[in-house]
């Protein structure tokens, strides 16, 4: 007589895999566009350098990066499945049109600030984030800064990179490539040849940066890469805290990202770089999604400068990204903070390398890696301490955690240390969301998708605390969104 | 409020053949304002009935029905559930790295208040109302800013178990081995803290091993749980009966 009664589904299994999950900025900005034909040669290279109008020192710089990269092969060290780039069918450069660049805010074309209003930044000073100066980059050009007069009177440049190279030639000409040359690896290679904007900040000694400056790039063209570069030098004693965000339409091909950040802090500055990164990262079958290749790389020239990274990577198809720093002057502090989120079939593989060549140099190493659906999760870092950096000390933590059984997350830390007088330490756990956690949350009245993010951001918390305020908010939604969908 | 009927549960197995039947045809009624005591040898399958109430997975129902409020329980989610008012303070507490107690608590409570349309607190009414629990339960206002359980000592957690229900007010408690592995002056305060939540409109059902608990929470039931059902029901006297004579005897009874 025992006949089986309907049961509740086993509501509580973080097994199962469902698929789907929204990505909100997915929307493409109709607007006309000028763009240069596809393909890369030297002539694609004298187009984007002639279409910004830039000096002669400029191109050849370009030209020497264009050579060294048809000489470099793609790196395949990481652990990624990379498929084939047609370097050959993309395009370069891509810009919306207007009657030459835009002098102020009013002059921009309403469309696009009608793209950025839609992604949550207001770019009318009267309407602006409180606080927070942008930049916006729509696909190969920068269409406005905010805030750049009330900066200007503490001589704090901040602007496009273009307008930087035409304004401030000799700053850029000064620190440009010195932080990651031309030939440092192929995709910075690629990106020194074809840039075609980004942003620029100088802050000049013992000025301490009142706002967050923060560029917001957006990829809006079809079978368009983006090649953006940002440099940013803090003079003696100077501080400034630095956000970039990115988002771009969801599209069915793949779409290449490779961008270049240097930074320079000299003597007792400080430059805290934070990155919330929210490329699309292809459907649940993995169709389409940015491939984000990118160099980012700061010098601690200074004695007692700090450089700190902290990111947030939660989109792009495949991520390969190892912000660094060059620990050169003594005392010297190097940090790196991230979170690395990949969900479907997302592969990443990212960390940092801290180099240190100055005596008592520190660094601080925090990484979090979650991984769900298919997704491969790669922690790569490098911790080298030279003959001379007596003292140096380094702490490195690698966690990883894994919701489901399909996906994977790595650990490759590498350790080269060439004095005896340095000290390190590593720890690396691996857990999984555990079907307990999940169902003590929703005893207590949660949703699976409120556990969930609850325990997600629990795990993350160490690096979420170092994001800006404004910024933290917003990174704790993401990983919530970008792992919607994984349980079920 | 809790009405349960010929309860049959086993445990999932990937094969139906190899499942293990735990609870075979278990009859229990709970009236609101009751305190009742569950008690029985290990693998009677007192802790499977909690489970099973509160909604944990990896359970097989294969006959028999729960109502609760008049409703089948059966059929609600376990976070449904928890929003109705069942609260089960769990044998072992989960740990939740990095996430606040304070945070998860607050997130916890609006959430079940959410979804009965009622007004969610803002952070500074639930620091009020935490604080008014702390003083009541004698617990220090440091455990609000650890992580859930994370480095809790066993007494600290059965302790936070019952801190959850001060301030989740559920209409059913099942308390599972609350007293388990508690030393005296943790077990009077854990007791303390259950009675000062005994109400005319809230039902307690304590699952536990041993008698001493019952000495400082006095329950109006007492069942015994043996081979899967209720094998004897009485007032407190049967908890002094058990406590003389052992299991032994009354499950011989049974069989």
């Amino acid at each position: 007589m025992t006949q089986p009664l309907p049961l509740p589904r086993a509501p509580d299994s973080v097994e199962t895999l469902l698929t789907g999950r929204p990505y909100k900025y997915g929307f493409v900005t109709d607007i006309e566009s000028e763009t240069s034909p596809p393909g890369l040669s030297e002539d694609t290279v004298r187009f984007i350098s002639e279409k910004k109008g830039e000096p002669d020192w400029l191109l050849a710089w370009r030209l020497e990066a264009y050579r060294a990269w048809r000489e470099m092969e793609s790196p395949d060290w990481a652990k990624l499945n990379i498929p084939a780039i047609d370097y050959e069918g993309a395009t370069y450069y891509s810009a919306p049109k207007q009657q030459s660049g835009p002098s102020s805010l009013e002059e921009v074309d309403p469309e696009l600030l009608k793209t950025y209003e839609k992604l949550g930044i207001p770019l009318h000073e009267r309407a602006a984030l409180a606080g927070i100066a942008v930049d916006a980059v729509f696909d190969s050009i920068s269409v406005a800064t905010t805030f750049k007069a009330q900066l200007g009177e503490l001589g704090i440049i901040f602007c496009s990179f273009g307008e930087a190279v035409r304004e401030h030639p000799d700053l850029v000409r000064k620190y440009l490539g010195t932080v990651v040359p031309q030939n440092d690896n192929f995709f910075a290679a690629l990106n020194s040849a074809v840039f075609s904007d980004g942003s620029f900040a100088y802050i000049p000694a013992g000025v301490r940066c009142p706002m967050e400056l923060s560029t917001y790039f957006r990829i809006n063209a079809s079978k368009t890469g983006q090649f953006e570069r940002t440099l940013i030098v803090a003079d003696k004693g100077a501080y400034v805290s630095y956000l970039e965000g990115c988002t771009a339409p969801m599209r069915d091909e793949n779409q290449l990202h490779a961008a270049v950040v240097e930074l320079v802090a000299l003597d007792e500055a400080q430059i805290k770089y934070s990155t919330v990164q929210n490329w699309y990262p292809g459907d649940e079958n993995g169709k389409g999604g940015i491939y984000n290749f990118v160099t980012k790389r700061g010098a601690c020239r200074g004695i007692r400068s700090k450089i700190s990274w902290t990111q947030v990577e939660a989109g792009s198809a495949i991520t390969w990204k190892y912000p660094s720093c060059i620990l050169q002057g003594d005392h010297s502090v190097g940090e790196f903070y991230s979170v690395a989120v990949t969900n479907n079939f997302q592969q990443a593989d990212t960390g940092t390398k801290m180099i240190h060549l100055g005596r008592n140099t520190r660094s601080t190493i925090i990484s979090k890696g979650i991984s769900a659906g298919k997704a491969q999760n790669t922690y790569r870092g490098l911790v080298r301490i030279m003959p001379r950096a007596k003292g140096a000390r380094n702490f490195t933590q690698c966690d990883s955690l894994l919701i489901g059984d399909k996906c994977g997350a790595h650990t490759v830390p590498y350790i080269d240390v060439r004095t005896p007088e340095a000290k390190l330490e590593h720890e690396a756990t691996t857990s999984k969301i555990s079907d307990e956690q999940m169902f003590y949350c929703r005893q207590r009245g949660l949703s699976q998708e409120d556990a969930l993010s609850l325990i997600v951001n629990g795990f993350a918390r160490e690096v979420l605390k170092e994001l800006p305020m404004e910024f933290a908010v917003e990174a704790q939604k993401l990983l919530a969104v970008s792992l919607e969908g994984s349980v079920g | 409020m809790l009405d349960i009927k010929n309860l049959h549960v086993s445990v999932e197995a990937e094969e139906e053949d190899s499942e293990r039947e735990i609870l075979k045809g278990l009859s229990l009624s709970v009236k609101a304002g009751e305190v009742h005591a569950i008690m029985g040898p290990n693998g009677s399958g007192k802790s499977t009935l909690a489970n099973v109430i509160a909604g944990r997975g990896g359970y097989r129902v294969s006959q028999g029905q729960v109502r609760y409020e008049g409703a089948d329980l059966l059929a609600l989610a376990p976070e449904e559930r928890a929003q109705k008012g069942i609260f089960l303070a769990f044998q072992y507490p989960v740990e939740i790295p990095g996430v606040n107690n304070m945070y998860f608590l607050r997130a916890a409570l609006n959430a079940q208040k959410r979804a009965r349309g009622d007004k969610e607190l803002d952070a500074g009414q639930f620091l009020k109302l935490v604080r008014a629990q702390l003083k009541r339960l004698d617990l220090k206002e440091d455990l609000l800013q650890r992580a859930v359980n994370v480095g809790f000592s066993g007494g600290e957690k059965k302790r936070n178990e019952i801190f959850q229900m001060a301030i989740l007010e559920p209409k059913l408690a099942l308390l599972d081995e609350t007293d388990s592995g508690l030393d005296i002056d943790a077990l009077k305060a854990v007791s303390d803290g259950v009675n000062s939540l005994r109400a005319p409109d809230r039902a307690i059902v304590m699952i536990t091993h041993y008698q001493r608990l019952l000495s400082h929470i006095e329950p109006d039931h007492v069942h015994v749980l043996a081979g899967g059902r209720i094998v004897r029901s009485g007032d407190k006297s049967l908890a002094a009966d058990l406590e003389r004579h052992g299991y032994g005897s009354i499950a011989g009874e049974a069989a």
